[in-house]
């Protein structure tokens, strides 16, 4: 690739972090080109958030989500290349490799920022793989997208995202059968001397316990301190089990939707060899970055909640901060990017007290039930693991070539954590001597026509003939 | 089974279905649309034919793949409804 051609800075993901950040990157006159796997920008957080919607669906997303818009306006109006509906497959030193509807290429930047944000943590409990199982996140893009709801549902799990969608289904009007919140019993003495702290964000403290406080009236019976959960049913969900205040329960559903917190979703910056590090208040690996997002790779920033769960106004945030520092390393003249960094301190000042709160058990974490399936692609249990283990398989790498866990279509994202986990339980260590899977490019499944920048109407002609 | 908020009719465009015509929305979400049309299983593994259905709605877990126009393996979550499109379950590693 021809470096005087090159782009100033390439951009992966239109969320918050990076729609903020190429506006800004424009602002200080780099050229930016953006791609994005959606069709249209605002990442999962904002998803569709510039289509027209009906009155009833704009009142049940509500004004946080409405909040998105003017940033994804700012983008489309910021002069960035903006390539949707395309998945990037590899980054490097010299840009990026991407597969798009019209045929995908490699363009050449100077710097790579990774804005491709959170993932829900894997939640692996026995049936988790049963049609009608989803992920809250699931539940609330479907809202987002064709604003449907599902009649009768379970909702299972803890956290913030969990009981917001919950309230947005009551607000739909659609039934819930029942919330299973496995908050551990203690968990909230052990938050409270955070909550000091998050006082700085009373806006936000104030949303959530409104939210509970909703729940709470509504007349959803919930339960508390859950365990012990599992779903059963031949070929589709049929129930819930589950102990809590002592004893055991089942309940018949078709529809449940999990939830334990979301995580940095870690295989781009891994795949580019860039250092992470165990986070275990966020019981996630995260990449490491300093205080305005560059990487130990000198090309490679992270923006937003892929360096570290904060929600969107600090990836909204943290975007600017890299976009500027990069526009500086540069040689461009641009703001100074730590000016922003109390405000980002601020935005994530009850982020610390929302970990521990939330903290999902141990059991949850790193599941001891032998017929659990943790790789989902593979269908690889725990029991599959601890046999490896007793037989001494020394490390989740050498437990790929056991069992071909992690080596599915989603490359290892459904299983990599809860693997870590469950490897350092069965053998004693932390997570962080356990270490994750090795990652490598490309990061998404691609076609060869596709890496020969084929668009893939041609490829089906040339499979035709 | 996943039901619209707006009973409002939208425009669908006719699209194959594991091999029978079909209406969908137009530019809807593929994975949406089929979840809303009651399409079930959207596909089989490959280990043990267990049938799946979309988990995660954000290009991350691939329970959700599925033939399109030929093609094995597209994530339908990353797919929008077009006129004309060939839909098929995917049975074990197509």
């Amino acid at each position: 690739m021809n470096a005087g051609t090159a782009m100033d800075l390439a951009i992966v993901g239109a969320g918050p972090a990076g729609l903020a950040a190429a506006t800004e990157a424009r602002a200080a006159g780099l050229s930016v080109a953006l791609f994005d796997e959606q069709p249209a920008p605002g990442g999962q957080i904002y998803r569709n958030v510039t289509l027209a919607r009906s009155a009833a669906q704009a009142r049940v997303l509500g004004k946080d989500y409405a909040a998105g818009r003017p940033l994804a306006e700012a983008f489309l109006a910021s002069g960035a290349a903006y390539h949707p509906s395309s998945t990037v497959w590899r980054i490097g030193a010299d840009g990026l490799s991407f597969t798009a509807p019209q045929g995908g290429g490699d363009l050449a930047a100077r710097h790579v920022l990774v804005a491709t944000g959170a993932m829900e943590r894997p939640f692996a409990v026995p049936g988790w793989t049963l049609p009608g199982v989803m992920t809250a996140g699931a539940a609330q893009i479907l809202l987002k997208t064709t604003g449907s709801v599902a009649e009768g549902a379970v909702f299972a799990g803890c956290g913030p995202l969990l009981y917001l969608v919950a309230c947005q289904y009551l607000d739909a009007g659609a039934r819930i059968a029942a919330i299973l919140d496995t908050t551990p019993g203690g968990a909230l003495a052990a938050a409270l001397p955070l909550l000091p702290r998050a006082l700085r964000q009373p806006g936000l403290l104030w949303k959530g316990a409104g939210l509970l406080a909703r729940l709470r009236r509504s007349g959803v019976p919930v339960h508390r301190h859950v365990a012990a959960l599992r779903f059963e049913g031949e070929g589709a969900l049929a129930r819930a089990c589950w102990t809590s205040g002592g004893r055991d329960h089942a309940l018949d559903c078709r529809q449940a939707f999990l939830h334990h917190g979301v995580i940095p979703n870690p295989n781009m910056t891994m795949a580019a060899r860039a250092a992470h590090r165990w986070d275990a208040a966020q019981a996630a690996f995260v990449v490491q970055h300093d205080a305005h997002g560059r990487t130990s790779q000198d090309w490679l920033w992270i923006a937003g909640d892929g360096g570290g769960i904060a929600g969107a106004r600090a990836a909204a945030l943290s975007g600017r901060i890299a976009a500027r520092a990069i526009a500086r390393a540069l040689g461009k003249a641009a703001a100074d990017p730590a000016i922003l960094l109390p405000d980002l301190a601020r935005e994530s000042a009850a982020r610390p007290f929302l970990d521990r709160l939330y903290r999902p058990a141990p059991q949850f974490l790193a599941p001891r039930d032998e017929a659990t399936i943790l790789c989902r692609c593979e269908e690889v249990t725990r029991g599959a693991l601890a046999r490896a283990v007793a037989e001494g398989c020394p490390g989740p790498n050498q437990f790929k070539a056991f069992t071909r866990a992690g080596m599915g279509p989603c490359q290892g994202r459904m299983c990599g954590t809860t693997i870590a986990q469950v490897f350092a339980d069965l053998t004693g260590q932390d997570p962080r001597e356990t270490g994750y899977f090795r990652i490598r490019m490309p990061v998404k499944p691609v076609t060869v026509g596709e890496i020969a920048g084929l668009p893939r109407t041609d490829q089906q002609s040339a499979r035709e003939q | 089974m996943f039901r619209p908020l707006d009973p409002a009719p939208q425009p669908m465009v006719s699209v194959m279905l594991d091999g029978s015509p079909a209406l969908l929305p137009a530019g809807a979400n593929l994975a949406a649309a089929l979840l809303a049309a009651g399409f079930t299983p959207f596909r089989r593994t490959p280990v043990s034919g267990a049938p799946r259905l979309p988990f995660c709605m954000m290009g991350v877990c691939f329970d959700c793949l599925a033939q399109i126009d030929g093609q094995a393996n597209r994530q339908t979550c990353l797919e929008t409804v077009r006129e004309g499109m060939v839909i098929a379950r995917q049975e074990g590693a197509a």
